[in-house]
């Protein structure tokens, strides 16, 4: 029985050490991991600072009123007066839709020949 | 194991024929047995000894060699702790009141040069020379040569100049990472923001201190890490900024002067929406102070808050409201308008010499500007009362905005307040105010009589303030403004749908050796729009302006500065969100209903 206990004691101490071999590397790769997600982090931190200052740059008003001038034939936008504002009242109604299903009551069917002389449809 | 008996029999046989006693031979045995089994223990405890100090010994070792271990290792931050570094940019943004960016931070490069791994000073000094064509490469040699070790050669850097200084390839030029104050509107809202400057540098990283505006005004808070994320929010509005400004500087054209400024401010909350001065710079390439001559003709003098002029006749409507609030005159009350006034040895006259007399009702005191009509109100009022109501709407005090050149700004006062300075004041002379501090009177007469306190910063909460006249004052007070543009001396001023009410103030400015110069004139038009439920005001400043379309150049305000106000506000009040109103017209017989 003791010679049993002490090989077990001693397989465990060897799968222990194993383990923990094993645990130490993966903390370090995890670590490794962490702080090139971090310094990832960073650097994507630093393009969102340039992205907003070029988006910011890109549509300064200086800009923007150039462009619209430039495109004044395509776009047509001129600076914003009062007389652009309207009210809800003064937007016309839909107009209302072409009903599908007219009542038709005493149809005559006019399918037949039509002949291209008038005097020889005239004659019965 | 054998056990020795005590008492073997054979020695006990053999004894007692021998006639010995046995027990001895028992006893002999006895002590062998008990001597045996003490150099037994004796040794098992010596074991137990040395195992237990073998423990000891490795367990003070191993924590001994950790010791040593940690004493011996350079220092290290926990990797694992936490993600921590959202402290990126070490400004705050600033922001429009829509969130649109009016500062912000970008990351370049500072170069320096290390002159011990210079390979080849002469080459690296010409090359450098060729990318920064403001360097010289004699001046550049001889500093990289003359002993010091370490010198600074530019502050920003562009990637493409940082990408020609790489292709230099000489190890001894060396970049440290720089964060860069941005404008990125250019002269937008120059005076507001001000600018910054690198204070204190090392290789890693600069200072950013704001040198002027709000940048050095909330300096403390931009550079506070904790609040390094949350942008400052300001109560401007870029469009509207950026049209103030357009507009300013054609009217600023048109009319020849040689400044202006346009101060667009909430009635009811104190929030500037605009603030515009001409003119201007770009804070990105900030100039430097001017040492010499006027400093108010540099671009970097703020004429909205650091322009302190006399405001000429846009005072007499505090004198007006304050003789209504007491209850003296009502709009419809004559006084005594007959001119000239004699004071003592002083003669105060009308404009150009006119004389409206010799009786005005006090409505038309102000729709015709009558300085006589003002003076004979102001001393109804009296000097002390007078001070005092001037004083609450902040007249007296440099304008708490929130920009570093306002607390310089203190308006002027004369050092005694004799009668006649009572009659002066009243009608913008001998005391003097910038714009600021007018539009924050002007917003207290018009939003119902509570003070403003002017602010930059975007309001979170209701603003609270004292009550200084009743909201019937403030309605009358408006109503007479608005009388001044439909019949008086600002008929120019008048856009359809917003119902402007204004006053106009010409004021001239003082000689270098006293008196007055008559073709040197501020014309200032302050004005509340829509009067009959008034949201904003807006100032308008002309500095030095002339009107040359008539046979002589016109130099009062209504020919220059009330035509730039009435297109401010036309193009302004729409992005504003302000509907034009379509006037309601007295009923007559034929609109009339049937009762």
């Amino acid at each position: 029985m003791r010679p049993l206990l002490y090989a077990l004691s001693f397989l465990a101490v060897m799968a222990l050490g194993f383990w923990a071999y094993r645990e130490n590397y993966t903390t370090q790769d995890a670590l490794g991991e962490v702080s090139q997600l971090q310094n990832e982090i960073a650097d994507l931190r630093d393009s969102l600072t340039v992205q907003r200052a070029e988006w910011a740059y890109l549509n300064r008003p200086d800009r923007l009123r150039d462009l619209a001038t430039i495109n004044f034939d395509r776009l047509g936008l001129l600076p914003m007066a009062p007389e652009q504002f309207g009210s809800a009242a003064q937007i016309a109604f839909p107009p209302p839709p072409l009903s599908p299903s007219l009542d038709i009551t005493g149809a005559q069917s006019v399918a037949g020949v039509l002949n291209a002389d008038p005097e020889e449809a005239s004659t019965p | 194991m054998t056990r020795i008996p005590l008492r073997p029999l054979a020695r006990i046989l053999d004894a007692r024929t021998k006639g010995e006693n046995p027990d001895a031979i028992e006893r002999e045995n006895l002590r062998l047995r008990h001597e045996q089994m003490r150099d037994k223990s004796r040794g098992r405890a010596q074991l137990r000894l040395v195992v237990l100090a073998l423990c000891f010994f490795s367990a003070y070792g191993l924590i001994g060699a950790r010791m040593a271990m940690l004493a011996g290792t350079q220092p290290v931050e926990p990797r694992s702790a936490s993600t921590r570094n959202d402290i990126e940019a070490s400004r705050a943004d600033i922001l429009d009141r829509n969130g649109r960016v009016l500062a912000t931070n970008m990351l370049t490069h500072a170069l320096y040069v290390q002159t011990r791994d210079l390979v080849d000073p002469a080459h690296a000094a010409q090359e450098l020379a060729r990318i920064f064509p403001d360097l010289d490469a004699k001046t550049l040699l001889r500093r990289f040569t003359d002993g010091r070790s370490f010198l600074w050669v530019r502050r920003v850097l562009s990637p493409e100049q940082m990408q020609q200084v790489h292709e230099i390839g000489d190890p001894g030029l060396l970049f440290g990472p720089r964060e860069m104050r941005l404008y990125p509107n250019g002269t937008l809202a120059a005076h507001v923001l001000g600018g910054t400057s690198f204070g204190a540098e090392g290789v890693a990283s600069a200072e950013v201190i704001g040198t002027a505006g709000i940048e050095r005004y909330e300096d403390s808070r931009l550079r506070d890490p904790a609040q390094a994320n949350t942008p400052l929010v300001t109560s401007l509005d870029l469009t509207v900024q950026t049209t103030v400004e357009e507009v300013l500087q054609t009217g600023m054209t048109m009319m020849n002067a040689k400044g202006g400024a346009a101060i667009l401010m909430d009635v009811n909350t104190g929030e500037v929406v605009s603030l515009a001065a001409l003119p201007t710079f770009d804070p990105n390439d900030r100039p430097a102070n001017p040492v010499s001559g006027d400093p108010s003709d540099s671009p970097l003098f703020n004429r909205a808050v650091q322009g302190i002029y006399e405001l000429g006749s846009t005072f007499k409507i505090f004198a007006v409201a304050q003789a209504m609030e007491l209850g003296l005159v009502t709009p419809d009350t004559l006084v005594d308008a007959n001119a000239p006034m004699r004071w003592g040895k002083f003669k105060i006259n009308e404009f150009e010499g006119h004389n409206y007399g010799p009786l005005l009702s006090v409505a038309d005191v102000i729709a015709k500007s009558s300085n006589v009509g003002t003076a004979h109100i102001a001393l109804m009022i009296g000097g002390e009362r007078q001070q005092t109501f001037l004083r609450s709407l902040g007249l007296f005090d440099a304008s708490p905005v929130e920009l570093a050149e306002a607390r310089g700004a203190k308006p002027l006062l004369p050092k005694r307040w004799a009668d006649i300075v009572t009659i002066t004041a009243s009608y913008g002379h001998g005391v003097g105010g910038s714009p600021m501090n007018l539009a924050a009177a002007y917003a207290t007469i018009a939003n119902g009589g509570i003070k403003v306190t002017p602010t930059l910063l975007k309001r979170t909460s209701p603003m609270q303030g004292e009550r200084i006249i009743s909201e019937e004052t403030s309605k009358l007070s408006v109503g007479m403004m608005r009388r001044v543009v439909t019949e008086g001396t600002a008929s120019m001023g008048e856009v359809p749908g917003y119902f402007v009410a204004g006053k106009t103030g010409t004021a001239e400015k003082p000689k270098q050796g006293g008196g007055y110069d008559r073709d040197r004139v501020v014309n200032t038009f302050a004005c509340v729009f829509p009067a009959n439920d008034p949201k904003y005001v807006l100032i308008v400043t002309l500095d030095e302006p002339t009107e040359n379309t008539g046979p002589k150049p016109r130099r009062t305000a209504g020919w220059t500065a009330v035509p730039v106000a009435a297109e401010v506000i036309r193009r302004t009040a729409p992005l504003l969100g302000l509907r034009p109103q379509v006037e309601v017209l007295a009923p007559d017989e034929v609109t009339a209903v049937k009762p």
